[in-house]
């Protein structure tokens, strides 16, 4: 990158369903939120990224870049404001589009936010609008939709390599305990596996409490450069990495059905960037839209052997206290994931850990993760965040 | 002070059970039974309707009443599926059971509540003096889509009240309304089935208008849970009411003579009033009732009565009918509710 960037202010809406907000509710709460934190004015601002997936579907509503901008009292300044679609990997490709702003020097302070407002819609549309991360034609109108597709990849990552359906279990075990201290959390209560095994088929092996749920919330983060961060917190967090990896859209295209290699490619990229090996890695906040992916992601990130996730969970390496911490706020599962909201949320969340103001605290943090994925794995955004405490680059 | 003078209910007789609508669908029977907390819902028979239901608990209710039909100055019928969409139920009720023409009657309809919203309309009248005796009944043979999640709840069933202020059993201490445009469930002119929410019947528009209106009668009276002997909640499932008597503080002991909706669905207009006569049915002299109905779109009407001497000889004997029931299997089910017709 051309100069370092900092994040120096997040903020967020609870998530959940919330009946009585609205779209625009959402995104300004969280954004005065952030703007609070960092203590930044909003003529300061120089311009906004806004993540979102299907405004157009779940409310009917386009163009919402200019609504947030309209909302937030940009739009008088004229600041330019942008929307980001990657289905639900829209909130990290904000993210990384306004740190690429920052570093390239054409921006000083910019707003990533990403919002969703689910809840307006039936469970059969938003089924449908959620399928639209897949690929209409060959998946979609074959009966693919986004779980199903998720269902096969479990099936064959058990098939090859033994993973079990109480490791899908468990996945949700630690999630839920995670969100307990997390007051933005969707669901914030214990459950047990047998709990989880006892709920429906949503698509075999896939039950409903492997599903993370239809959510309504909004976050937002400032970044800055780098060298001007201490003006805004005595507590910047430092980007050092943001990378983007693609796959083909269908599921049947790929390599193979048990990685994700967007995510294994992005997170190559930015391990190296960073300069930091993923053993470096204090937490973790991947992408469990299905119990599944959050198998994919321990593996395709390389906290454990292709194959090993299912175990890795099950043993407490990504508990809180064992290797690598993963999903402490949660994770999409308990947090809730209003799609285009979730990786801008995840930077808060991963930035919270290295202030040591998390909730469900991982102790010590000083390097963090976050992995965001589009649909089933056609889009990922790794991004590399650090306090820079005892290491330099 | 006013109050019910007699009541009565009726459900019919046939049942299917969840689990055969859950086979019919290849849904998880286990996961819906667990999920509504219903067993079985009742069932009209192919003749019955809320007009015939009506009719009968209208006059179950003057059977014990000291007054006979002709003493009736309103009659209001409060349901969601009134067999004409112009030409009143109320008058069906009233030539029935022997009204005179020196009456007012209409149809209401306000989802689940219509039955306890002709309730407050005939107590009002009663209270101003313009009438001696008003009857309320709530009554649906409501509407669930086929393999929809609202046919495993949706059923039939109807509880009339009288209302006076001579020969009350038990005084409406107080009651009070708590409404809002919500529309969590709703069925426009000629569709056949109604449509719902989801999840949005729940907190914003069950919950919401529930615990709103009770809430503030407990306020305006100043009385607590623990005041209650009895408590009845709406019924749209045997989950939602025994949750809202948890948040508002009441107890097992208290809502589980009048939560009929394991054994029998959610009677929609009838449902709440049928607990009510549940409870009538064992309530002693002294014992205080609470009660709250509620109705999509939305809104729920909240009373506290207080039950007196000379309710043992207004009993009915709803439970007991419950005891002769016929089991039905999904065929049978959808010829009794039309969904196929002999041509």
């Amino acid at each position: 990158m051309l100069r370092d960037v900092a994040v120096v202010g997040v903020g967020q809406t609870s998530f959940g369903e919330h009946w009585e907000r609205s779209f625009r509710d959402l995104f300004v709460t969280a954004g005065v939120r952030a703007l609070e934190d960092a203590g930044v004015a909003g003529d300061e601002i120089d311009a906004l990224y806004g993540g979102n997936m299907s405004a157009g579907q779940f409310i009917q509503q386009e163009h919402v870049a200019a609504l947030i901008a309209d909302y937030a009292g940009l739009s008088t300044e004229g600041v330019p404001a942008t929307r980001v679609e990657a289905a639900d990997a829209s909130g990290g490709l904000a993210f990384r589009q306004a740190v690429l702003d920052v570093a390239s020097g054409a921006s000083d302070v910019v707003v990533a936010s990403g919002v969703e407002k689910m809840t307006d819609l039936g469970s059969t549309e938003t089924t449908e609008a959620l399928a639209g991360s897949a690929d209409r034609e060959w998946e979609v109108f074959s009966g693919g939709n986004v779980a199903a597709l998720y269902a096969m990849m479990a099936n064959a990552h058990m098939e090859r390599y033994g993973t079990t359906r109480r490791q899908l279990s468990e996945v949700v075990v630690k999630n839920h305990e995670n969100a307990t201290e997390n007051k933005y959390a969707q669901y914030r209560n214990e459950v047990s596996a047998e709990l989880v095994e006892s709920t429906p088929y949503v698509s075999e092996p896939l039950r409903a409490f492997d599903c993370s749920p239809a959510s309504d919330g909004a976050a937002a983060v400032i970044v800055v450069p780098a060298e001007d961060a201490q003006d805004y917190t005595d507590q910047p967090v430092y980007v050092e990495a943001t990378e983007q990896g693609s796959d083909s859209l269908a599921v049947h295209d790929r390599n193979n059905m048990t990685s994700i290699d967007s995510t294994a490619k992005a997170a190559e990229r930015a391990y190296e960037a960073a300069n930091v090996s993923p053993g470096d890695v204090d937490v973790a906040e991947v992408h469990d839209s299905y119990t599944v992916a959050e198998i994919l992601a321990v593996e395709d990130l390389g906290f454990a052997e292709k194959g090993d996730g299912g175990a890795f969970i099950e043993d407490g390496h990504a508990s809180v206290g064992g290797e690598t911490p993963v999903n402490p706020s949660g994770g999409l599962k308990a947090c809730g994931h209003p799609l285009g909201a979730t990786g801008v949320r995840q930077i808060a969340d991963a930035t919270r850990q290295l202030r040591g103001e998390a909730g469900t605290q991982v102790e010590d943090a000083s390097v963090a993760v976050t992995h965001n994925v589009g649909g089933t794995g056609a889009t990922a955004v790794v991004n590399v965040l650090s306090d820079r405490n005892g290491r330099s680059r | 002070m006013a109050g019910i003078v007699s009541y009565g209910g009726y459900v019919p007789r046939y049942r299917i059970r969840t689990r055969e609508i859950a086979d019919m669908w290849d849904e998880d029977a286990d996961a819906m039974e667990g999920g509504l907390r219903v067993k079985s819902k009742s069932v009209p028979d192919e003749d019955e309707d809320t007009a015939t239901i009506s009719v009968e608990a209208a006059r179950t209710a003057l059977e014990n009443a000291p007054v006979e039909g002709d003493a009736l100055g309103a009659i209001y019928v409060g349901s969601e599926s009134h067999p004409y969409a112009v030409k009143p139920t109320a008058t069906i009720v009233g030539a029935s059971v022997g009204a005179t023409p020196l009456m007012t009657a209409a149809d209401l309809e306000f989802a689940c509540k219509a039955g306890t919203a002709g309730v407050q309309a005939a107590l009002g009248l009663v209270e101003a003096g313009r009438i001696d005796y008003g009857m309320a009944i709530g009554a649906d043979v409501s509407q669930g889509a086929p393999g929809d999640a609202l046919e495993y709840s949706a059923a039939a069933g109807g509880a009339a009240f009288v209302i006076g202020d001579e020969g009350v059993v038990a005084e409406i201490e107080d009651t009070t309304s708590y409404t809002s445009d919500t529309p969590d469930f709703w069925r426009r002119e000629g569709e056949r089935y109604p449509q719902h929410g989801e999840r949005f019947t729940g907190k914003p528009a069950y919950f919401k208008h529930t615990e709103g209106a009770s809430r503030a009668l407990m306020d305006r009276l100043g009385t607590s849970p623990e005041d209650y002997d009895y408590a009845v909640f709406h019924q749209p499932n045997g989950k939602f009411p025994v949750r809202v008597a948890k948040s508002l503080g009441f107890d097992e002991e208290q809502y589980e003579t009048g939560l009929l909706s394991p054994e029998i669905g959610n009677t929609y207009s009838g449902a709440s009033p049928l607990g009510l006569v549940a409870v009538l049915d064992e309530a002693d002299a002294g014992d205080r009732v609470f009660f709250a109905s509620f109705g999509s779109g939305a809104g729920s009407d909240a009373f506290s009565f207080s039950v007196k001497e000379g309710i043992e000889e207004r009993r009915t004997g709803l439970k007991e009918t419950f005891e002769v029931v016929e089991y039905i299997d999904y065929a049978q089910y959808a010829k009794h509710k039309g969904k196929i017709k002999e041509e």
